[in-house]
Formats: C-alpha cells, structure tokens, sequence
C-alpha cells in the first residue's frame, strides 16, 4: 500500500450530456495550505470541488485520498475527513444556530445522540466563527452575513483533515470576508488542516492563498504559488479581460480596466 | 419557536395525555361505563362493551393515529415540505387502492391476512412513486403536484371498482370501508394492524439523523456521510408499513399526518428528528379524542371519523395556506 498523503485529482474528466465540464485535471492538494480555484463562470471550479469531497462521480479518473479514491471510502468515514461547504447551500427547516452547526457532527455521532466531545466541537466551532452571540437564534431570523458564518461553523464543527469551500465568501461584507479568510489560514497554517476554496476575488485570492489554481473551460491553465498564476497575462487570457497589476499597499493589487476587445 | 422544551418532557405531558385519553375513552360513548363495571369480571354487561369493543377501538385509534403522526412527520422531514402528509400526497390513497382491490376480487376473503398486505404493498407503490417523481427535487409544487397525480389515478381506479362490481354488497362493503372509522372494530383488526404499525414505526425512528442531515439539502446530506437512496428505502418501507397497515383496518383517515407535526413544532423546534416520536404520541392522542367526540356525538349514525378529521383538518389546511401566503408574500 502507498504511503501517499494529501487530496489528489487524477485525471478528472466529467460531462453533463454533451457538455465536457472537466476535461482532464491533475493537482495535488497537500495539508497545511489555503488553496484558492479561481476561473471564470462555468469553467468547472465547483464541479471539481464536488468531485474532490466525492459528492459527483467523475466520468474518467479519480480523487484519491491518502492514496485510496474518495468514491471508494464509505460515506461516514469520508464526512467525518472532507467537510464540504457548498455554494447555495439549502436550509429547510428554522432551527436555531446550535442546532445547525451541530448537523457538522452527524458523521461522528454515537448511537446514544451527542457526546461531551460532540458538544465541546460544537462549541469551539461557534467560537472560532464569532457566533457566541446567536447560538439560540433561528437561522431563519439571520443576516446574510451571519448565516455565511454559520455555514462555515457548521462545517467546522466535523473537525474534518479537509475544508472544501465553494464560494464560503458570498453574502460576507469585507471586514467578514477577512475574517473568514484568516480563519482559513489559521486552520491550514496552525492546525495543519488542508483548505481548498473557490473564490471570485482574485485580490483575496492573491492575499490569502498558498497556491491557485486557475480553471478556464474545464482545464487547468496554471497551478503555481499567486504571484505567478495570477499574472495579468494569464488573466487576461483566461477572463477576457484587460488586467494590470499595481504594487498595492499591502502587496500587488489586481485592477480590472475592461473586456478585451 | 425560540427556546425548544426538552423533547422528553413533551413526550411525557403527551403520554400522560393519552393515559387519560384512554381512560376516557374506555368510558365514553352511547352507554357510560363507569370504572365499577370494568372490574365486575363479566357480572356487569356493560363490562363486555368496555373489553370487546371499546379496548380494541381504544388500542386502534392509539395505533392509527400515531402511525399517521409519525408518517407525517417523517415525511415532511423528507421531503422538507411542512404540508406533507399520507393522505395528502396520495399514499393512503394507494393502500386503499390495493384493499379495494382485494375486496372487489373477493381474495380479501380468502385469508385474513391478504387485505392488509395488500394495502401495505399499494402504500409502498404510492410512495415509491412520489419519491421517484419529485425525489429528485424539494419543491413543494412538485410534491403536492406528485401526491395530487397519485391520488386522483387512485381515486379513479376505486371509482372504476365500485362501477364495476360484480354485486351491490361488494359496492356496500368497499363504500362503508372506505369511509374511514373505528366503529366496530374487535380484536382481529388490532392483530391485523399492530405488526405493521409498530415495525414501520420503528423503521422510521431509526431515520431521524438522517432527517436532520437532510435539512441542508440532498448534497448537504451527502457530504455529511448519509447515504440517500438507504434513506429513500427505510422511508418508503417505513410509511409504507405504517399507513398500509392502518388504512387497512380503518380505511382513509386525512390529516392526522399533517396537522400534528405542526401542532408541535413550536414546542419542540423545527428540527425533524425533535418531532418523530412525539408525532407518534401526538397523533394517537388526536385521533383518540377525535374518536371519542365522534362517540358522544348526538346522530342518527355515527359520524365517521374519516369526515370529523376532514372537518377538523380542511379549516386548519385553510389557515396554513393563508399564513404561507402571508410570508411569501
């Protein structure tokens, strides 16, 4: 048996009828790293995010795991490693936010309901996204903001290897978008977690990311440290924009001037 | 909705309820039996009324009800859809589709076993169909629009039985047992409807984290591990099992499933694994007092029960629709 650590996609093609939407991705996720895909609308960034957390089957390669492929792990043992933050996520019932983040523990969960260390996870993953405030208020009843938090605390609460994000900045104002950002990094950098997100900001990207990823029409255009595969050139090409890179007062800043052409 | 009671305690005020519900009930209806003649040991005739027939109307109405609670509920935590409910998305239709079957071909005769399996085995049609046509989504259109295909196809065909039945007393014996009631029911139909009831009860308790999982979606479920299409099976078993099992003894009784989650649900909040068990509980007391009151109530015939829970649920469907309008709006 391999020894091999980290998430993988090997060879990751899959299409919805006629449409190829992943034409073939290879990358190594390692822990211990924020990872940003970034791309363009329908260039596959969530597709292949459900394809690594082993929620869509690919049609042709695998995600593997510490060496086994996600779709071979039974679904518990593969929630309780991946938690998977999803894009638009449904909320059916108004239950109250400890309620909610403790839907993060359903993979731990014993047959006797929650244990002390269930309700000690749910805690800290309260704490960790600033929600003490609102733990008995109906989800229903929060901000835009708030409930953006409350997703990524209910994923949190698995206490996961893995955090798979799709879009986990939506709906967040700056001062909250940076919150959730440092939070990423401090579980990836302290805690040794592994953090794939996607993300549409490609100055946040730039800032917070270890490494990027950039997706254009279902393939891979770069997979390298920010300041190389955010290059205006790459952009460009990639987004159909005009870009230009501007040493900022933090670090470079990435200015859209306008659609090429 | 804020602060949700400890759902132990509910489920115990609801089953001191029904204690007194069934205490009530074994005394009450067109004779008062008082507690002097449930101990005289056959010395008192009206000691038969409490023990061959009210005892057994008693345990059914307990056993039916809490069926249809719990199917409900469960069924609402499925399909994330708070105006689910057997008899409303056409599933207590279908059992009843496959009872009439029997009566009209004269097998429900044969053995008395046949009746029942065959309402258990349309129940488990019905939803097998509604979940594959609107599985796939949660829409409450889709699902009502599902329930509303199956139950008008059923419907139709129980009509098309009735058209051509071989006899007037075929006609007779489909027509008074699709009104849905406990009148006269013995012993046999509590052996008939308990084995399903309490297995299918059981098989939808089991189904609760699942539920809750549930509530971020099919692929938040999913990446909390549950596996879907084993929730799909448990479910339709389940209600299948339940329902079937009670629509058999009792025929189409409406609205327990859906009025009594809701009923609860401030107690407890929303969380669908909170309102399983006390839906069981909560659904038997309903039905039982709603038996109880058909009892004493003062016709020539006695109300079904079926029409007394259509009284009682059509205005209470109204003032949910009004209140969703409100919020949608």
């Amino acid at each position: 048996m391999s020894t091999e650590q980290g998430l993988r996609a090997s060879d990751l093609a899959i299409r919805f009828g006629e449409r190829p939407i992943l034409r073939g991705i290879s990358a190594r996720f390692d822990k211990g790293q924020v990872i940003a895909i970034v791309g363009p609308n329908g260039a596959g960034k969530s597709t292949l995010l459900a394809c690594l957390a082993g929620l869509l089957k690919p049609d042709a390669g695998a995600a593997i795991l510490d060496g086994t492929p996600v779709a071979a792990l039974p679904g518990r043992a593969r929630a309780r490693r991946i938690a998977f933050l999803a894009q638009t996520p449904e909320i059916a019932w108004d239950v109250d936010i400890r309620a909610f983040v403790g839907l993060g523990r359903t993979p731990h969960l014993g047959a006797f309901g929650p244990s002390d260390g269930d309700r000690a996870a749910i805690d800290a993953a309260i704490a960790a996204a600033g929600l003490e405030a609102f733990v008995d208020r109906p989800i229903t009843r929060m901000s835009g903001g708030e409930r953006a938090r409350a997703l990524i605390a209910r994923a949190l609460a698995g206490e996961t290897d893995w955090l798979l994000a799709d879009e986990p900045l939506t709906g967040l104002d700056p001062g909250h978008a940076l919150d959730a950002l440092a939070l990423f990094r401090r579980m990836a950098h302290d805690q040794g977690k592994g953090v794939i997100v996607t993300l549409h900001d490609l100055n946040l990207a730039a800032r917070f990311a270890d490494r990027v990823l950039v997706l254009s029409d279902g393939a891979l255009a770069i997979d390298a440290a920010p300041e190389i595969a955010l290059a205006p050139e790459i952009l460009s090409d990639v987004y159909g924009v005009l870009i230009r890179r501007h040493a900022g007062e933090i670090g470079p800043l990435i200015e859209v001037l306008g659609r090429v052409g | 909705m804020k602060s949700a009671k400890s759902p132990w305690m509910v489920c115990g005020v609801l089953a001191a309820l029904l204690v007194v519900l069934f205490g009530v009930s074994l005394c009450a209806g067109r004779v008062w039996t008082p507690w002097s003649a449930w101990i005289s040991h056959g010395q008192d005739p009206r000691w038969a009324i409490v023990f061959g027939l009210r005892l057994p109307r008693t345990i059914l109405a307990i056993l039916v009800g809490g069926a249809l609670g719990l199917s409900g509920a469960a069924l609402q935590g499925y399909t994330r859809n708070p105006l689910a409910d057997p008899g409303a998305l056409g599933v207590s239709a279908a059992a009843a589709l496959g009872a009439v079957l029997t009566l009209y071909l004269g097998a429900a005769g044969e053995a008395h076993w046949i009746l029942p399996l065959a309402a258990m085995v349309g129940a488990g049609v019905g939803v097998a169909v509604l979940l594959s046509l609107a599985g796939i989504t949660s829409s409450i259109v889709t699902f009502i629009l599902a329930g509303f295909i199956i139950q008008t196809v059923c419907g139709a065909a129980i009509a098309l039985a009735l058209n051509l039945a071989p006899n007037p007393w075929a006609v007779n014996e489909i027509v008074n047992w699709l009104l849905g009631s406990l009148a006269d029911r013995s012993v046999e139909e509590v052996k008939l409807a308990a084995p399903g009831v309490v297995a299918g009860g059981l098989l939808l308790l089991t189904l609760g984290r699942s539920l809750d999982a549930l509530t971020l979606g099919e692929q938040g479920a999913r990446s909390l591990g549950v596996d879907l299409s084993r929730t799909r099976l448990l479910m339709a078993v389940g209600v299948a099992m339940a329902v079937g099992s009670s629509v058999a003894v009792t025929g189409v009784i409406s609205f327990v499933g859906l009025i009594t989650p809701h009923l609860l649900r401030p107690l407890l909040g929303s969380k669908p694994s909170a309102v399983l068990l006390p839906s069981f509980l909560g659904g038997a007391a309903l039905t039982l007092a709603a038996d109880v009151l058909v009892r004493m109530t003062p016709a020539a015939s006695e109300i079904k029960l079926s029409v007394a829970m259509a009284a009682l649920g059509g205005p209470f469907f109204l003032a949910m629709l009004i209140s969703m309008r409100r919020r949608l709006a």
